[in-house]
């Protein structure tokens, strides 16, 4: 098996209620972009959360593979899996409002998964951590690492994810909505960044995201899901040519265009979902709760 | 706008320092009580009872608050009754603190079935009606210092357990958090450094309107005589028996009661303060 992570087969479910995500089978090879697509509710989000081990509480996986550098995750010890998902793979997550403690020091927040993880001396983790602050294009690093995250911007705090999560030198990346809670100018910068740093350092990239023009710029392939079934997997630039799917091609119709301000909306046509809809359905035949 | 913040801020000083103060000058008064206090409050002088507060026609010198029906000492007799009163509000405090954070913590962070076993323990215990459940400790384990002080832990470590559980629940859904787990830290170690330093505000506010809770039910259990012990002046008992003679001398129960509404007002005050000044975001 050549890639980096590759699931099997995966279904989550609410404890003792339906699934989320139906058998998902996905491939994600060393250095590959890859964006998971689909509107909310789809599971994009689940799949992210499954691999890195922080499902909530609400939720189980109830069926089958995460192949991660290797080994299968879920068949690890709760303590080995953390190590190892620590160890290999970290998160973007979503809102950079949320995403720092906000009683701690930016410094200590990046520093402590070196000092923990690899074992690093504060020294080492602390002088590391300036290096990638000034990689991620932020000003004054030093005075960034005594600052508390209310005090910087939305976009600041980003770019301090961001660049904590390259500390470590991850394989494996999951961007969850990285860009969603910005301001649409700053999400441009923080796509670029992304990508930069991405194609620096080598790393896979898990790239959950609505946005199909998110997907355009930084994925090398995607998956599109809905109702957490996978309905079609492909290279970013065979997509955008002639998707196969009809979800897929509706999907990329609605796309608003933002050259002709007179053209409508044109949302996913109802055949269509009832289409998919069916799909779901017969996905959950012969399925029952474990 | 400026202006605004720096009145805020000073407000919030004020009342720092007002209730900061007044504890302070309590706390000195209690320990102090054997050399500075006027009088020695237990000792009964049937010539200088009911003797009216100093600003009062036939008040005599010396004693300042006046004296009760038997002729104690009203200003001493509150100094020593604080001794009391501060040392179960620190130690019951304290440890109900201590206590109910530790498990509201743990039900919060890692729910599952240590959640359940903690929120149903906390369901049961709200059923019991907290004082009478006190009064049935105390009758069952006999007066005393820490009878008083498990009675308070028993009936309030609930009010920790319950809003810390709400706090910790509220932060683990963090991305931080989800972060923090992702960077493969344990989840012990999650819970101290990600969590307990985002509840503790929430901590320290509760823990000084915890204290002022435990002076409250120390005057409670004094009131009905259940308190540390007859002979040691406590506010609860002076109340109570001031209760008896409020025609005729009323300091003897309206002094308690102003110190004893005082001290509580200042706890909880002080907690509001507190818990701005440990708030990275205000501070």
């Amino acid at each position: 098996m050549s890639a980096f992570l590759s699931i099997r087969n995966l279904s989550v479910a609410l404890k003792g209620g339906p699934r989320l995500l139906r058998a998902v089978s996905l491939d994600v090879a060393v250095g590959e972009v890859r964006g998971l697509v689909g509107e909310s509710g789809a599971g994009k989000s689940m799949i992210g959360k499954a691999v890195l081990g922080i499902l909530p509480h609400s939720v189980e996986v109830v069926a089958g593979e995460i192949w991660l550098d290797g080994v299968d995750l879920l068949r690890l010890k709760p303590a080995e899996r953390r190590r190892k998902v620590g160890a290999t793979a970290a998160l973007i997550p979503q809102d950079p409002l949320t995403a720092l403690n906000p009683s701690r020091r930016i410094g200590r927040q990046i520093t402590d998964r070196l000092v923990d993880i690899l074992g690093w001396t504060r020294a080492d983790a602390e002088s590391r951590a300036l290096e990638l602050l000034g990689e991620v294009h932020i000003p004054d690093p030093a005075r960034v690492m005594h600052s508390y995250p209310h005090e910087l911007s939305g976009g600041m705090r980003q770019r301090v994810l961001i660049a904590s999560a390259f500390a470590a030198e991850p394989r494996l990346i999951v961007a969850d909505e990285p860009t969603t809670a910005l301001d649409v100018t700053v999400q441009k910068q923080i796509l670029r960044l992304i990508a930069q740093m991405q194609a620096r350092h080598g790393t896979a990239l898990l790239f959950v995201t609505h946005d199909l023009g998110v997907v355009s710029k930084v994925c090398s392939s995607l998956s599109v899901l809905y109702g957490g079934l996978v309905l079609e997997q492909t290279g970013v630039r065979d997509f955008f040519r002639a998707p196969q799917h009809p979800y897929s091609r509706a999907l990329l119709a609605a796309t608003p265009q933002y050259t002709d301000p007179m053209a409508g909306l044109n949302p996913v046509p109802e055949s269509v979902i009832a289409a998919v809809t069916e799909e779901v359905a017969q996905a959950d035949r012969g399925w029952r709760h474990g | 706008m400026l202006d605004a913040r720096g009145m805020i801020k000073r407000r919030l000083g004020l009342r720092l320092w007002l209730s900061g103060g007044w504890l302070l000058l309590l706390a000195l008064a209690a320990i102090l009580a054997p050399w500075i206090a006027p009088h020695d409050p237990l000792m009964q002088d049937l010539f200088t009872s009911r003797l009216p507060p100093f600003w009062m026609d036939g008040a005599e010198p010396g004693y300042w608050l006046g004296t009760d029906s038997l002729g104690r000492d009203v200003l001493s007799r509150i100094m020593h009754g604080a001794r009391v009163a501060l040392i179960v509000a620190l130690i019951a405090g304290t440890a109900t603190a201590l206590i109910g954070a530790t498990l509201g913590l743990i039900a919060g962070y890692f729910r599952g079935w240590a959640d359940l076993v903690i929120s149903r323990m906390v369901d049961i215990w709200m059923a019991f009606p907290p004082v009478l459940f006190a009064i049935l400790l105390i009758a069952v384990m006999g007066t005393g210092l820490t009878s008083v002080v498990v009675a308070i832990i028993v009936i309030d470590w609930t009010r920790f357990a319950r809003v810390v559980r709400a706090e910790a629940m509220s932060q683990g859904a963090m991305d931080y958090v989800a972060s923090a787990q992702v960077a493969g830290q344990r989840r012990l170690g999650t819970m101290l450094t990600e969590i307990l330093p985002n509840v503790l505000p929430t901590i320290v506010a509760l823990l000084t309107l915890e204290m002022g809770i435990a002076v409250i039910v120390e005057a409670i259990l004094g009131f009905v005589n259940l308190s540390v012990s007859t002979d040691s002046p406590t506010w609860g008992g002076m109340i109570a028996e001031g209760r008896a003679s409020v025609h005729r001398a009323w300091w003897v129960l309206v002094f308690p009661l102003i110190t004893l509404f005082l001290t509580v007002l200042s706890f909880s005050q002080l907690g509001e303060g507190l818990k701005d000044r440990f708030d990275p975001v205000l501070r």
